[in-house]
């Protein structure tokens, strides 16, 4: 018998390779780190139970935020959904609460996001296509007609144009009577990772920044409940980079907005609980369920060491989920729900707050309804039926995991020093470091997948002959259309001394750099002045930004 | 499409064919000679700016921004943007444009994306081409912003009229300028990113470098410039009008013209000579015994030379 | 020694639209690069004309571009038309993104000789290249 891993290594183990060898030279974690054939309690020396796992709702928070983890209260199913105008997304979101889902997700098109009306020459062929067109608060009051804003929580997932989307939020809870302080949701008012991965910025990052703590500063004094910013490794983990980059990026881009609220004299403490975070989940399952761990911890780290926090609620990282995108295949799509059950099962063993399982047709079009209802009923099949989400953080104490929540956060911190030395995120971003690193990932993938290093089924192995897919959502291409008409009704219709006032305004506070600019975008909201006009204004004092090369 | 018509075409101002002749000129053809010799005759016009600077210093940014700015002074510009080739692969990506991209819509701008390529002849020739075709085409000002600051770049900055070195605070730019020896051949300096902390203490140090004048009376400018918010455009413009008159009313332009000739003249000669020493198929093959014989200390690399061109008089 | 006549393929990547979701034409853009070529990247949200009038003045032999947002059908038509109204019409086209089967016939009337679709490998993308470029001078 084997008294240590070595002796087992080189006995029984060896022994069994030299008759049957494996299957690869090497087993790899998404950053290239290797994966042995097995975990012991020597991977876990040192490792002190207290301090790094700790209980569930106590520092560091390694074993989830919440005390009673899925016990009292499952996840949030929250599906991302929106598309075509106000009126089409407004009956699809009353399907989904209909359907048991517990809040909503606002997809806008890039117009909105980008800062373009749907009558922009820009925004041709755009208008309605990856989400809602909302060009002004006349859309977003038919966006949620008959849906009580004090009884949802709505994730939007905006960010240029974040501060102008909440500003129309708030202008139709005050239209329906509902206090401020009732209504709940999140704007993704991330704009760190557009620079780097999903490409939706306006401005210089400089102005960018400062928009960004304004709605910070605004929302605690006006609206107490908003998470003011969900901080998104996301987009970075879609556009190639691997598990411990995605921490690593998203938190150092959390530190960069921490110190830029700082430096405008914001207390950590006052706006840390309401920052939350957003996460991919790929295939590698329990790398994925380390990382959610890994992020955890070190981020209660970073809050309590770094920042001083004081608040146990600034130390909690709270996240929500998507399912891989990039991982979905055109070809075999019913392969994915497959993939998207994998990925959802991580996402909750790794203790998610809330979870959008993509659809199996995403990586040909927009979800259809059925495909929807799909994703949706694959998280309700592992909240009530699988029985996983019945005890708290269930694979803490494998050796497995707990190496690789390690190995992650160890891989982790290494970049984020890397980043401090660069001077911080926006430095690192304006020299093309996170974007350069990410493209790296990116093009190793491809080329092992080109290679056939890398299995992905019914793509490079297992590929079968198949029809072309029927039924998939196509957007009305009249929705440009209807949108440039109610706009040319919208501006002849308001108060056109009354807007050209408030874009005055605007620009005024634009200028000047201690002005919060949140009361003037809710104003010019309020007035009727459109997306375009609004940031037309913006663009003209503040510039706009160009994306720095890095292949 | 004859040579003829290609020329004629760039004179009259078609883009399109202006651009078809830049490719021809760019790849060393026959064709592109023989239009390079119908061209020149034609150019001699435009003021030739070179725009030089380490990799991140700002210099596609501020050329945009100064292209801007010329645009409003009723120039017409060309611009050459050089980016690296990989020595590896031989492709290249060149991503110039990004950062020009509003100038896209103006037609009295235009735009080439030019790799380093490796090849004999060098590339501050090639670049001295390109310069004459689009000088050719009319436009007023014609700006190259080359790689970074090193070696090749002042070659390449060599061939303008009047160089810009693009210089940013806390980098170590201007050690690395001046160990390339650009310092000595920059006309005018920028600061770019003059908002970033040691802006002024770069100033400074450049101000007090430049104390010490070049010979031939040009008093080189120390500039701060934000090309992300186009400040320091107009001045720098002003700066390079300076320059331009400075050239033709001291008798630089004309000194200036005769030593460029002269450099360019060499550097054909040099490309002649060896496209026909071992420039053919079997050529190469010349190339690579002379050098296995150079490589083995067989022979010494003067005297391979002498033989190699000397085969060249035989023929 | 490569010889200086040798024909060296431009191609131009870019992304009509707004959409930001660059990794596919970033990818394609180093694997062109890699196997030789010289690639003229413009990044994202490129009008047609900003498109075509890239072309124009790089001469390009092929311009690739890529949609993840739908606009397809939309927009590589306005390109097309940008591109014959400044009498661009020997460089090769070809697109990639989310574009559905169902849309791959209309796209190819239209002049698009190569559509990669979701799965499509970059070999392929620069076998296609390779192959498409006729040679000129």
């Amino acid at each position: 018998m084997s008294s240590t891993r070595q002796e087992w290594l080189d006995s029984v183990f060896a022994k069994a390779v030299g008759r049957a060898p494996e299957r690869q030279p090497r087993f790899e974690t998404s950053s290239g780190a290797e994966v042995q054939p097995l975990y012991t309690p020597e991977d876990l020396e040192g490792w002190d139970y207290h301090r790094q796992a700790g209980y569930p709702g106590e520092h560091p928070y390694t074993r989830g935020v919440q005390p009673t983890g899925y016990r009292g209260r499952l996840w949030t199913m929250r599906q991302y959904a929106g598309f075509a105008d106000a009126d089409e997304s407004n009956r699809r979101y009353r399907y989904l609460l209909e359907q048991g889902q517990t809040g909503l997700s606002v997809a806008f098109d890039l117009p909105t996001q980008i800062g373009y009306d749907s009558d922009d020459p820009m925004a041709e062929g755009e208008v309605g296509k990856v989400g809602v067109a909302i060009a002004s608060l006349e859309d977003m009051e038919r966006l949620f007609a008959a849906i009580p804003l004090d009884r949802v929580t709505t994730s939007m997932t905006i960010n240029a144009t974040a501060g102008i989307l909440l500003a129309m939020y708030v202008a139709v809870a005050k239209k329906q009577g509902i206090d401020l302080k009732e209504i709940g949701g999140t704007i993704q008012n991330d704009i760190l990772k557009e620079y780097i991965a999903r490409g939706t910025y306006i401005f210089p990052p400089k102005p960018s920044m400062r928009l960004i703590t304004d709605i910070f500063a605004w929302c605690r004094e006006h609206v107490p409940s908003w998470n003011t910013i969900s901080i998104s490794g996301y987009h970075m983990r879609e556009a190639g980079c691997t598990a411990a980059q995605e921490v690593a990026f998203t938190l150092a881009n959390a530190i960069a907005y921490v110190e830029a609220a700082r430096a405008r004299g914001l207390d950590f403490d006052s706006f840390g609980p309401r920052l939350s975070f957003f996460f991919a989940c790929h295939n590698s399952f329990f790398e994925e369920v380390a990382k959610f761990r890994a992020a955890r911890r070190l981020w209660a780290r970073i809050a309590k060491e770094r920042f001083g926090a004081r608040d146990a609620r600034s130390m909690m990282l709270r996240f929500h989920t998507q399912t891989g995108g990039a991982t979905l295949t055109a070809q075999q799509p019913d392969n994915n729900i497959v993939r998207t059950a994998l990925q959802a099962l991580a996402a909750v063993l790794g203790g998610t707050q809330s979870l959008h399982t993509n659809s199996k047709d995403e990586a040909l079009a927009l979800p259809s309804e059925q495909a929807v209802q799909v994703a949706l009923r694959t998280q309700q099949i592992i909240a009530y039926e699988s029985g996983v989400a019945d005890t708290v953080d269930p694979l803490a104490g494998s050796y497995f995991i707990e190496s690789l929540t390690n190995q992650v956060e160890r891989e982790a911190v290494a970049l984020i020093e890397r980043i401090d030395q660069l001077d911080g995120a926006v430095a690192g971003i304006e020299q093309g470091f996170q974007q350069r690193q990410i493209q790296d990932s990116a093009y190793r993938v491809q080329m092992e997948i080109e290679g056939g290093d890398r299995v992905v089924v019914g793509v490079n192995r297992f590929v079968t002959e198949e029809p072309p897919v029927e039924g998939l959502l196509r957007v009305d291409p009249a929705v440009g259309e209807r949108q440039a008409n109610r706009l040319a009704r919208l501006r002849a219709q308001r108060d056109g001394a009354r807007a050209a006032a408030a874009l005055t305004a605007l620009r005024e506070g634009a200028r000047a750099e201690q002005v919060n600019m949140m009361p003037l975008i809710l104003e010019a909201v309020e007035s009727y002045c459109t997306i375009g006009e609004i940031c037309n204004v913006l663009r003209q004092e503040w510039g706009v930004y160009r994306e720095k090369l890095a292949i | 499409m004859t040579v003829d018509e290609l020329a004629e075409g760039v004179l009259r101002g078609d883009r399109r064919l202006l651009a078809r002749a830049m490719t021809l000129v760019e790849n060393r053809t026959p064709r592109g000679r023989h239009l390079l010799r119908l061209l020149y005759p034609h150019s001699g016009r435009a003021h030739t700016v070179g725009v030089t600077g380490s990799a991140g210093s700002g210099k596609s940014t501020l050329t945009g921004a100064l292209t801007h700015e010329l645009r409003r002074r009723g120039k017409t510009v060309g611009i050459i943007a050089v980016d690296p080739t990989s020595p590896f692969t031989s492709g290249a990506i060149l991503g110039d444009r990004i950062r020009m991209q509003d100038l896209t819509g103006d037609h009295d701008v235009f735009m080439r994306s030019v790799a380093t390529r490796g090849s004999l002849g060098g590339l501050s020739e090639a670049v001295a081409d390109l310069m004459c075709v689009l000088d050719a085409a009319g436009k007023d000002v014609v700006i190259v912003e080359t790689v970074g600051a090193g070696q090749d770049e002042v070659e390449v900055a060599r061939t303008a009229q009047t160089t810009v070195l693009v210089l940013t605070p806390g980098t170590g730019d201007d050690i690395q300028a001046m160990k390339a020896g650009i310092m000595e051949i920059a006309d005018i300096l920028v600061v770019n990113k003059a908002d970033l902390p040691g802006a002024d203490t770069l100033l400074g140090h450049l101000r007090a470098l430049l104390m010490l004048n070049r010979a031939e009376g040009w008093q080189v400018p120390v500039q701060r410039a934000i090309a992300s918010r186009e400040e320091g455009v107009v001045e720098l413009a002003d700066a390079i009008e300076q320059r331009r008159r400075f050239l033709e009313t001291s008798g630089a332009l004309e000194t200036a013209r005769r030593e460029r000739a002269r450099h360019q003249l060499l550097a054909a000669m040099r490309s002649a000579l060896i496209r026909r020493a071992v420039g053919e198929s079997e050529g190469v093959s010349r190339l690579e015994e002379a050098v296995e014989r150079v490589a083995s200390r067989e022979i010494d690399p003067h005297t391979a030379a002498e033989e190699l061109i000397e085969q060249v008089r035989e023929r | 020694m490569t010889t200086t006549e040798q024909r060296q393929i431009r191609v131009l990547i870019a992304k009509p639209g707004l959409d930001g979701h660059d990794r596919g034409a970033k990818v394609v853009a180093r694997a062109l690069r890699d196997s030789g070529m010289e690639v003229i990247y413009t990044g994202i949200r490129q009008t047609p004309e900003m498109i075509a009038e890239a072309a124009l003045q790089e001469d390009v032999d092929v311009v690739g571009l890529s949609i993840l947002s739908g606009a397809h059908m939309e927009l590589f038509p306005r390109v097309v038309e940008a591109l014959k109204a400044r009498g661009v019409s020997d460089v090769v086209l070809f697109a990639g993104g989310i574009i559905p089967e169902e849309d791959v016939a209309a796209l190819r009337a239209l002049g698009f000789r190569g559509i990669f679709r979701p799965g499509a490998s970059t070999q392929e993308i620069v076998e296609f290249v390779r192959a498409s470029v006729e040679p000129r001078e």
